[in-house]
């Protein structure tokens, strides 16, 4: 039954099916700008994919956007303005440093910092446990005798 | 003590996370275009199509900026509270009909009842990216000075109405 699931899981997964974005402009090296830019932007309404990726009508709307700003000759930094004027940060694959997104950036190196002190303070912990334990003359002695009858044996 | 306490207190930061993210709605991404003017727009309108539906001739006054079309389903829910709404007198609704196509608007509005002064018609969803529209039924709140105040992702609830919209509506009305 599970394995039933997952195989139509897999099937029917959206990108299974998703047909290849069909280029609508001539001119290779706009294609090419488009291809370029448009992997770096998200498409807003299927969130995980990109702008190239979607076939939704809003995807195809920007890439026809992108396409004339291209063609117009504007920078890349440009015609990003444009669109994160309008939709915000979140159309951009790569959000960029400010206040709002620190946590995004600085979280991961935080949680990599904390794991590692906490990893070096259970070692020594540790550590020190071992060192610590006490034994009296008498287990003293048994160890001895213990071991001593390991090497006869041996 | 500590080797209890402290997995159970990450267990309860997490917890506390998750629960906060479950009460987001991640379809709703913050517009940037709240407190920056309104884009300009100069388009034909759906009724009559040989007139204008401009930006600049709401100059002065308060009003709500509408997309909607008649294929959209988020559309048909909230149309009963615009109807209210403009029923009411309260803020003038004007419609911007997205990506659409005239006749079957026309039907639609015949069907249901017109809440609009007027409905710009904007068929190749231009307008719709100069106010980053990114699904329809979405609703700007546009002050006197043509600044965007407020932006509703979504339909227009009776509960978003009631608690955001009209007081800020009244708000900038009175100003």
């Amino acid at each position: 039954m599970i394995w039933l699931a997952l195989i139509a899981l897999l099937l029917f997964t959206p990108s299974a099916w998703a047909g290849e974005a069909r280029p609508l402009g001539d001119d290779p090296a706009v294609e090419e700008r488009l291809k370029h830019l448009a992997v770096e932007l998200r498409c807003l309404v299927c969130q995980n994919q990109t702008l190239a990726d979607s076939n939704a009508p809003l995807a195809e709307d920007l890439r026809r956007e992108v396409r004339e700003m291209i063609v117009k000759n504007m920078s890349d930094k440009e015609i990003i303005d444009f669109l994160v004027s309008r939709y915000g940060d979140f159309v951009l694959y790569r959000p960029p440093l400010k206040s709002t997104t620190t946590l995004l950036w600085v979280g991961p190196f935080v949680l990599l910092v904390g794991g590692g002190i906490a990893l070096v303070v259970a070692l020594k912990r540790r550590g020190r446990k071992v060192a610590d334990a006490a034994i009296t003359e008498e287990e003293h002695r048994r160890v001895e005798q213990l071991l001593s009858e390991g090497v006869k044996r041996s | 003590m500590t080797r209890f306490f402290l997995p159970l207190a990450i267990f309860g930061i997490m917890v506390g996370f998750l629960a906060v993210g479950l009460t987001l709605n991640p379809r709703e991404i913050p517009s940037p275009l709240v407190g920056k003017e309104a884009p300009a727009f100069s388009r034909q309108q759906l009724h009559e199509q040989d007139k204008v539906f401009a930006r600049k001739d709401l100059a002065g006054q308060v009003w709500l900026l509408n997309f909607w079309a008649s294929w959209c389903s988020g559309c048909k829910i909230e149309h009963p509270v615009l109807m209210e709404l403009a029923k009411s007198g309260a803020v003038p609704i004007y419609g911007m009909d997205y990506k659409d196509q005239r006749d079957e608007a026309l039907a639609w509005l015949n069907r249901w009842g017109n809440p609009y002064q007027i409905v710009g018609v904007d068929l190749e969803g231009r307008v719709g990216i100069d106010y980053g529209v990114y699904g329809v039924p979405e609703t700007y709140v546009i002050d006197k000075q043509g600044v965007i105040r407020y932006k509703q992702i979504g339909p227009v609830t009776e509960e978003a109405l009631a608690k955001t919209i009209l007081p800020l509506v009244k708000e900038l009305q009175a100003k």
